[in-house]
């Protein structure tokens, strides 16, 4: 049992906080400015060209095959150095990994991990969010290809996507969670129309909208089997639920950080009230960091994912919402004129508990898978 | 890293449970049964668990912080009603003070706030000092100025004691200073502790404290689901309600963020300076008393009017949970500890009102 670091553990952290300083993009505060996500893009080419992207993920498809501890690593010094965090794109390489035939491996994973070509996902559509498997985007077959007509919801990043890992019904007489299918979908074509979709912070690259109609893919693009789409977005949101495949330690700790010197430059501007929502912002990003090393731990030893991931998502849900209540706590609103930053943070926190399965559902697969209560 | 359990550890937590299982308190009955209570003392005695923090040869402890967690969180799970806590601390003072190892049981005095050792001045301890997890044990620890020449240097005092009638918490007593009676020192030429060490010494209290909590808040969740798949209502189990899995889910996550700051904690002890080791320890402490409250009110919210009741066990959990947390600080003293890790603090608390 050791939290500290092995020698080739204590060497890889040295050489990644060496090389931060002088390449932290400086980019916004996290989801508070489009300016943010405009320069996402970059940073990740960024971390992978200099090694230090896809610690865990094999080596044919870019990543470097190291065990998931080393992903704990590079969050700790990417919120000690100030950088952004890394991107979160684990959810999607899992799933392809899991569900993709060698050759959408080969195809697709190594533009995912080097940040050349850019992904967005469209799984929720307006009448399906926790209810996914009513999805109605249809996918119907033509010669070599599939022709594409539905409406998605809350598809992040889909302004700038090259792809769109797309669930669409393909069989209509099965019932409705083996009907689906999934595939990689080009966005860059006509039949395709893309909206921004502001989130309550102001934000307008994050969420969109993707309306197909008449879009094609080809046939050669489907990831899994016919039907197998419900069984691939299953592992794309359990490990969407997982704070150490979205590296969301590293933003959570930065901003406790900031929030941290911004008490210590004026300590006596800042109340009790305020000083006790810093406290425990601290004490939750903390949490989460531990946890994260024990869940990245377990899977040295092989153990799957299983519904410990809703115990985790829950638990991060807590820290994100703790720091928002710390970032309007101390970073204060801005009403009146000033800086709207902290309460830009503090707005998008609100959307934790929803994104990647409402804190309702995980509820519900913790009360029942784990602690085993009727239904 | 790599913060899986050894092999070691886990049939350390294994046979621990094993005893925990066989001889711990079921039942608000049993916690009457003298016959059952002597045998677990008798178990967890011969088992040495209460030794883990004596000193080697070197003077490193038989044992680090993440074993003495595991026992500890075991025993909180069963409820144990036999010491640990105690005389763990009292072994650690020794240890830190080079001082022998103790002859008989034996445990600490703390402070009447509970918030640090207690401190014995011109020869007389202060009578509203606590001595906690006090059963069997008829001396304890305290501190007061080093004979020495060494300024401001404390040294071990041992306190002859009484037992404290009244309790809050129903498996562990407490002990005061005997009347009349006058603390001596442990050694007439011991290692001066200071703040560093008081501070090492902390950190294992809170975190043993924490991993306590973990314990209670394992047993007591268990407790519930239990009730929940059995009792019925509407003529279906109460826990096939999602108004009923909601909260006990809750818990259940509130118990695993406390476990993982608490293992953290427990590697901490030996692992890190005495300042960070602090600082972890109050971290774990702070979440695990907020978690460790609302878990058990859930517990006895879950249980309906039965765990409203004195017969049923619920209580026991809550009353436990309650007295852990107070032992070196619960919520307010252990967030002034963080605020005071990131230099936005001195530590102390009094008037601070964080909560």
């Amino acid at each position: 049992m050791d939290f500290g670091d092995s020698p080739a553990e204590a060497d890889f952290r040295s050489r990644l906080r060496s090389w931060l300083p002088a390449n932290n993009p400086g980019l916004p505060t996290s989801s508070t400015d489009d300016d943010y996500w405009a320069g996402m893009a970059s940073w990740h080419q960024s971390l992978f060209d200099a090694g230090f992207f896809g610690m865990s993920w094999p080596t044919a498809f870019g990543g470097h095959g190291l065990p998931s501890v080393y992903e704990s690593i590079v969050d700790d010094e990417l919120a000690a150095s100030g950088a952004p965090p890394r991107p979160s794109l684990g959810y999607l390489v899992q799933g392809i990994l899991e569900h993709g035939s060698d050759a959408i491996q080969a195809r697709f994973l190594p533009g995912i991990v080097n940040g050349r070509e850019r992904w967005c996902q469209g799984f929720s559509e307006p009448d399906a969010g926790s209810d996914l498997a009513s999805l109605r985007t249809r996918a119907d077959r033509d010669g070599d290809e599939y022709v594409l007509a539905g409406h998605k919801v809350w598809t992040s990043y889909s302004d700038d996507a090259d792809w769109c890992l797309t669930l669409a019904r393909t069989d209509h007489d099965v019932a409705k969670h083996r009907g689906i299918s999934a595939f990689a979908v080009p966005m860059a074509q006509p039949g395709i129309e893309r909206r921004p979709l502001p989130m309550i912070n102001g934000i307008t690259k994050e969420f969109g909208e993707v309306i197909f109609d008449g879009a094609r893919v080809s046939a050669d693009n489907m990831i899994g089997e016919p039907g197998e789409g419900w069984r691939l977005a299953m592992t794309v949101v359990s490990h969407e639920r997982e704070p150490g495949e979205l590296g969301f330690v590293a933003r959570y700790r930065k901003l406790v950080g900031q929030l941290t010197e911004k008490v210590r430059v004026e300590p006596e501007r800042y109340r009790v009230e305020e000083r006790r929502d810093l406290a425990w912002a601290i004490v939750e990003a903390e949490m989460l960091r531990r946890h994260v090393s024990r869940r990245l731990s377990d899977r040295l030893g092989g153990i799957s994912h299983g519904p410990e991931g809703s115990v985790d998502k829950l638990l991060m849900t807590q820290v994100e919402q703790a720091v928002g209540h710390a970032a309007l706590s101390v970073g204060g609103t801005g009403h009146g004129g000033g800086d709207q930053t902290w309460t830009k943070v503090y707005l998008y926190s609100r959307a934790q508990s929803v994104m990647g399965g409402t804190s309702q559902i995980q509820r519900n697969l913790v009360a029942q898978r784990i602690l085993e209560l009727p239904t | 890293m790599d913060v899986r359990l050894s092999a070691e550890q886990q049939a350390l937590g294994d046979s621990v449970a094993r005893v925990i299982d066989d001889l711990g308190p079921r039942t608000v009955q049993q916690l009457d049964d003298p016959e059952r209570a002597r045998r677990l003392d008798a178990a967890i005695s011969a088992a040495g668990w209460r030794e883990l923090r004596s000193a080697l040869d070197d003077g490193s402890p038989l044992a680090s912080g993440v074993e003495v967690s595991i026992v500890a969180e075991e025993l909180g799970r069963g409820l144990a009603d036999a010491p640990l806590l105690g005389p763990t601390l009292a072994a650690e003072l020794r240890r830190l003070a080079d001082a022998p190892a103790a002859t008989s049981v034996e445990t600490v005095a703390l402070a009447p706030d509970l918030s640090k050792i207690a401190w014995v001045e011109s020869g007389v301890a202060g009578p509203d000092s606590v001595a906690i997890d006090a059963q069997g044990a008829e001396s304890a620890l305290a501190l007061a100025p080093a004979s020495t020449s060494v300024s401001g240097g404390l040294q071990l005092v041992t306190v002859p004691l009484r037992r404290v009638e009244e309790r809050i918490d129903l498996t562990q007593w407490t002990g005061a200073p005997a009347a009349g009676s006058v603390p001596r020192p442990v050694v007439e030429q011991g290692r001066v502790l200071d703040a560093e060490a008081l501070d090492r010494w902390t950190a294992l209290g809170l975190t043993v404290t924490s991993a306590d909590l973990v314990g209670v808040m394992d047993g007591a969740v268990q407790l519930a689901c239990a009730y929940a798949r059995e009792r019925r209502q509407y003529g279906v189990p109460v826990g096939s309600f999602q108004a009923v899995q909601h909260l006990l889910a809750d818990a259940f996550v509130a118990m695993e963020g406390s476990r993982s700051l608490t293992l953290y904690a427990a590697w901490a002890v030996d692992a890190l300076g005495s300042a960070d080791a602090l600082t972890a320890a109050a971290t774990a402490k702070a979440y695990s008393s907020r978690a460790a409250r609302s878990v058990c009110e859930t517990v006895i919210q879950v249980h309906g009017g039965i765990g409203n009741t004195w017969e049923c066990i619920a209580h026991v959990y809550l009353r436990r949970a309650l007295a852990s947390t107070e032992v070196l600080g619960g919520v307010g003293p252990s967030l002034a500890r963080v605020l005071s890790g990131v230099q936005l603090s001195d530590g102390t608390w009094r008037d601070d009102g964080l909560r």
